[in-house]
């Protein structure tokens, strides 16, 4: 049974279709790229994916779940929005890590105010604030960030808060990780140290959806790719086949134009 | 002389009575004329913009003459005590001018950090509390500073209404040929100011520690 099922979404800003019938399908374990010219609707899917976007129709599945119906109003309402959520991790372009907060507190503050819904909060209060101290701990060492536990984000580079960002999305344990162009607002040296933390979670299975600018990157990782142009999915498969070998001229057009310019 | 300065004293502990009510009272009530005036239902929206247009756009002597006369004129039941209607006047006109300060705050704060936070399957009052509320602080204080002193001024407006305040106080000895007193009230606002402004100041490097 694939984790995440995703059925005909579509979703307009007033007149403009931004994203018409898309539907695809995603394995436990599986890295998914979603490659495409700006303005071709992938961000609008990841958001949609993240609830920070309404789709319009269609349906959203995880585990054998439909968590959205685009034909049954109540998926569309704020109840249950938080639930839906928590299945996906969402890891912005630009980083959007709490400013007052420490790298560490980045991480924990989401994990507290969960763990402190929980009805034996109260009276095991120590113990799950060291489970929490301790895995945030653990995350931000497998991001290479143990020794800036203390810094606040304006004291790290932007591929040090990229990373932070990635812990802080992982301490969640969500279903499904996703990256929105995370590397788009780096400069060129900062992206390696990013994309390198986002290889390691390929190998370790973690299930992703990437939208990225970085073909051989997306080459190199991903089961299965996906290019949209237009709000509508062109091609679909691996990326021996999406990038190395497509089929589709828009496909071909998008790959040429970026070899291009990534030869200039 | 003694007791001129003794008066006077009596006098400015009504101002900084009415400074300090007023700070209390008024930067919650402004924070809650925020939320009407960013309110998603337009009716609430709209009367909480043309209250605080029309607080904004009259002066403050008016409204206290308003706040002081008109139960008694519309409802028979005379303002009892001065002070209250003084504190009435004080606490909507600046918690009208406060909200616009926390409007403009929370409009800067960027949409990226409530997205953050919802994605983090937190609450909307748990991204406001948690998340926003330091960064809108900090990007407030330094005007916010602005009004509190210009607060500690304008409560000599008070005495348009009969309140014994210092500068009504030091009037009277003009009628006696004494003309020091009055001009000596200034210290008091310039003391009182200096304390404050170290205050504020501490506040704003307290908040120092991180950028937004």
């Amino acid at each position: 049974m694939p984790i995440l099922e995703v059925n005909n979404i579509s979703k307009k800003f007033g007149n403009t279709e931004v994203l018409k019938n898309i539907s695809f399908s995603l394995e436990k374990g599986e890295s998914f790229s979603i490659i495409g010219s700006s303005g071709s609707g992938k961000t609008t899917l990841l958001r949609c994916l993240n609830f920070l976007e309404v789709p319009d129709t269609g349906t959203i599945t995880v585990n054998g779940k439909v968590i959205f119906d685009g034909e049954d109003p109540s998926s569309k309402s704020e109840k249950g929005i938080r639930e839906k959520r928590l299945h996906f991790g969402l890891v912005f372009q630009s980083f959007n890590l709490f400013p007052q907060y420490t790298a560490f507190q980045n991480v924990t503050l989401a994990m507290m105010l969960l763990a402190k819904e929980h009805p034996d909060y109260k009276s095991e209060k120590d113990r799950i604030t060291e489970e929490i101290n301790t895995s945030a701990k653990k995350i931000l060492d497998s991001v290479g960030l143990s020794g800036k536990l203390e810094h606040y984000p304006h004291q790290l580079s932007g591929g040090q808060q990229q990373r932070v960002a990635i812990a802080r999305a992982l301490a969640l344990n969500p279903d499904i990780l996703c990256f929105d162009e995370p590397t788009s607002a780096l400069d060129p040296e900062l992206t390696g140290e990013v994309l390198r933390v986002i290889r390691e979670l390929a190998d370790r299975k973690t299930t992703m959806v990437i939208v990225t600018h970085e073909m051989s990157f997306a080459r190199q990782i991903s089961d299965n790719v996906l290019f949209m142009d237009d709000g509508v999915v062109v091609e679909y498969g691996s990326p021996e086949q999406v990038i190395g070998n497509p089929r589709e001229e828009r496909t071909k057009q998008f790959l040429e134009r970026y070899f291009e310019s990534e030869n200039n | 002389m003694n007791t001129i300065i003794a008066t006077l004293f009596d006098g400015f502990w009504l101002n900084i009575e009415l400074f300090i009510l007023t700070l209390l009272m008024a930067v919650p009530l402004g924070l809650i004329i925020t939320f009407g005036s960013m309110s998603k239902f337009k009716p609430v929206k709209w009367l909480v913009k043309t209250f605080v247009w029309v607080i904004r756009g009259t002066p403050l002597m008016l409204q206290l003459f308003i706040v002081l006369y008109s139960p008694g004129l519309l409802f028979g039941m005379p303002m009892k005590s001065r002070m209250t209607a003084a504190l009435i006047a004080f606490v909507v006109n600046y918690a009208a001018y406060f909200s616009e300060i926390y409007r403009g705050g929370i409009e800067s704060i960027s949409k990226g950090q409530y997205e953050a936070g919802a994605v983090l399957g937190m609450t909307k009052p748990q991204v406001f509390f948690k998340v926003v509320l330091l960064q809108v602080t900090k990007r407030i204080v330094p005007p916010m500073s602005n009004e509190i002193i210009t607060l500690t001024k304008d409560t000599a407006l008070a005495r348009v209404i009969g309140l014994a305040e210092i500068i009504m106080r030091a009037e009277r000895y003009t009628k006696q040929g004494l003309i020091w007193p009055l001009f000596s009230t200034g210290l008091y606002f310039l003391l009182f100011n200096g304390i404050l402004t170290l205050l504020l100041g501490w506040l704003e490097r307290k908040l120092d520690y991180f950028k937004v």
